[in-house]
Formats: structure tokens, sequence, C-alpha cells
């Protein structure tokens, strides 16, 4: 194993601010920001449920509109799967996240930060999943 | 209505995060599961920075006794670990690896302009209602 690419600092910091993200909807909101949960029962609630559901998703897509207009062409986005491949990945983590209550923001940052069992579980078992994944299916550059 | 504009501004702040920390990059994320060739060890003090900050903040909320603009902290009733659960993870973490997308991201990098995170996207929201509908007619 060789260590490549690292970039701590940036890590750290988008990391802090995805803490903080959560924090406020935490803090004032009283709702944990797992992006699966609050995506998958937006699809299945109305009224207010529905309106901050719908906000933060909005705000996720904005920051991102936002980072092109912003900075063009300095965003780093690089994605090797074609279309077959993001396909059968979405089907798997739209249907991975419901079954398992979660995703990386749900189970590995705010159940973790819990020290929730079922979280901690979760966690390891998607990371040891991508993992295999990785060194098996997905064609390394 | 100001539930909403909390919301929203969490979600630009959880986004950008995303972007900084390059977590909206697929090719750094395969590029921290590939653990067998060239590992870049980033993604996991993204996820350390962030369980920090929060990890602080939401036991400081928790001794306010109740949120700001809601009228009790919603916590998971689930408690056990379970199959679903176990075998969700699973599925959800070859997902995962197969693009580099997991849901936060994708909404995020779905502005980018790449026509096959729409496609992701697309396919992650119908696996969703799938899921969701199977799990009301289930229960009904």
């Amino acid at each position: 194993m060789t260590i490549v690419n690292f970039t701590p600092w940036s890590a750290l910091i988008g990391g802090a601010l995805i803490g903080l993200a959560a924090a406020g909807m935490w803090w004032l909101l009283g709702r944990l920001a797992g992006v699966s949960g609050i995506l998958g029962a937006a699809m299945i609630s109305r009224g207010e449920d529905l309106a901050w559901r719908a906000a933060f998703i909005a705000g996720l897509f904005l920051a991102g509109l936002a980072a092109i207009v912003l900075f063009p062409g300095e965003v780093p986005f690089k994605l090797e799967a074609g279309y077959g491949q993001v396909l059968i990945a979405g089907a798997l983590v739209g249907f991975g996240t419901q079954m398992g209550s979660g995703c990386t923001s749900g189970h590995g940052v705010c159940g973790v930060s819990r020290l929730s069992p079922r979280a901690v579980a979760a966690t390891l078992l998607f990371m040891a999943a991508g993992m295999v994944t990785v060194y098996f299916v997905v064609q390394q550059p | 209505m100001k539930r909403a504009i909390v919301a929203f501004v969490c979600g630009l702040v959880f986004g950008a995060g995303l972007i900084v920390s390059q977590m909206s990059n697929p090719a750094k994320v395969i590029g921290f599961l590939d653990i067998t060739s060239n590992w870049d060890p980033s993604l996991a003090l993204v996820m350390g920075g962030a369980v920090v900050v929060f990890s602080l903040l939401y036991r400081l909320a928790l001794r306010q006794g109740t949120p700001l603009l809601a009228p009790r902290f919603s916590l998971p009733e689930k408690d056990r670990l379970d199959a679903p659960l176990m075998i969700g993870a699973l599925i959800f973490g070859v997902g995962w690896g197969l693009a580099g997308f997991c849901p936060g991201p994708a909404v995020v990098s779905a502005a980018f302009g790449d026509a096959r995170v729409w496609a992701f996207v697309a396919a992650m929201v119908g696996a969703m209602l799938v899921y969701r509908i199977g799990l009301r007619r289930h229960q009904d």
C-alpha cells in the first residue's frame, strides 16, 4: 500500500463544516442530518415536514451550483463509471440506505458521534463492502 | 417557514463541506476505498473532523433540553442490530464503491452538469421509493 493524494487540511476543514451543519440541524430543529433519511422520507411526507426536508436537499444542490458558478473549472470532479454502472450503483445506494436506515452522514457522522451501536456496525459494514467492491469490481485508472 | 430556512442554510453549509473535503469527487472516494494499492486516507479525516465537531455540539445541545425551534429532539427508535440494518449497510457499501457516490455528494454534484450523476440520482431516488412504498404496504 502506498499513500497518495493525501489532503489532510481540506479534509479536516470540510469535515468540520459538515459537523457544524449537522449540529445546526440538531440544535435548532432537533433532527439528525442523515441525507438518505431526509431524502427518502421527503418523498412520502407533506406539509411542514416536506418543507424542511426539501429545503435541506435544495441547499445541498445549490452549494454544488454555487461552487461551479463561483469557481469555474476549479471544483475537482472525476467520475470513471459509465451509465450502466452508475444506474446499478444508484439503485443499490437508494435501496441499501433505506433498508439499513442510513448512509455516510446519518450513520457515519451523526450515529458514530452519538456512539450508537447500530451506526457503528453499519459504518464498519458499508466501509468494508465499499473497499471489497473497489478491490474486485472497479477498474483503477 | 423558519425551520425550512434553517434547513436550507444547513444544507448549503453541509454541501460546502462535501465540496471542500472533496467527498463530492467520486475519484477521491474510490481512492479512499482502494486500500490495497494507492490509498488516499483523506476521507477518514473528513469523517473524523465531522465527528469531533458534531459529538461536542450534539451533547451541548442535549443539555439545553429542547431544540430552539422544535418541541423535542428526534432520535431513531430502533436500537437493535438487526438483519435489515446489516444487509442494507452492505448493499449500500457495494453501491458506494461501484460509483464513488453516497447520497449527499450525489445531490451536490448533480449541479456539476455531468448527466451520469443525474442517472445515479434518478436510480437512487427510484430505489428509495420502491423500498419506502413497499414498506408502507407491509405496515398496512
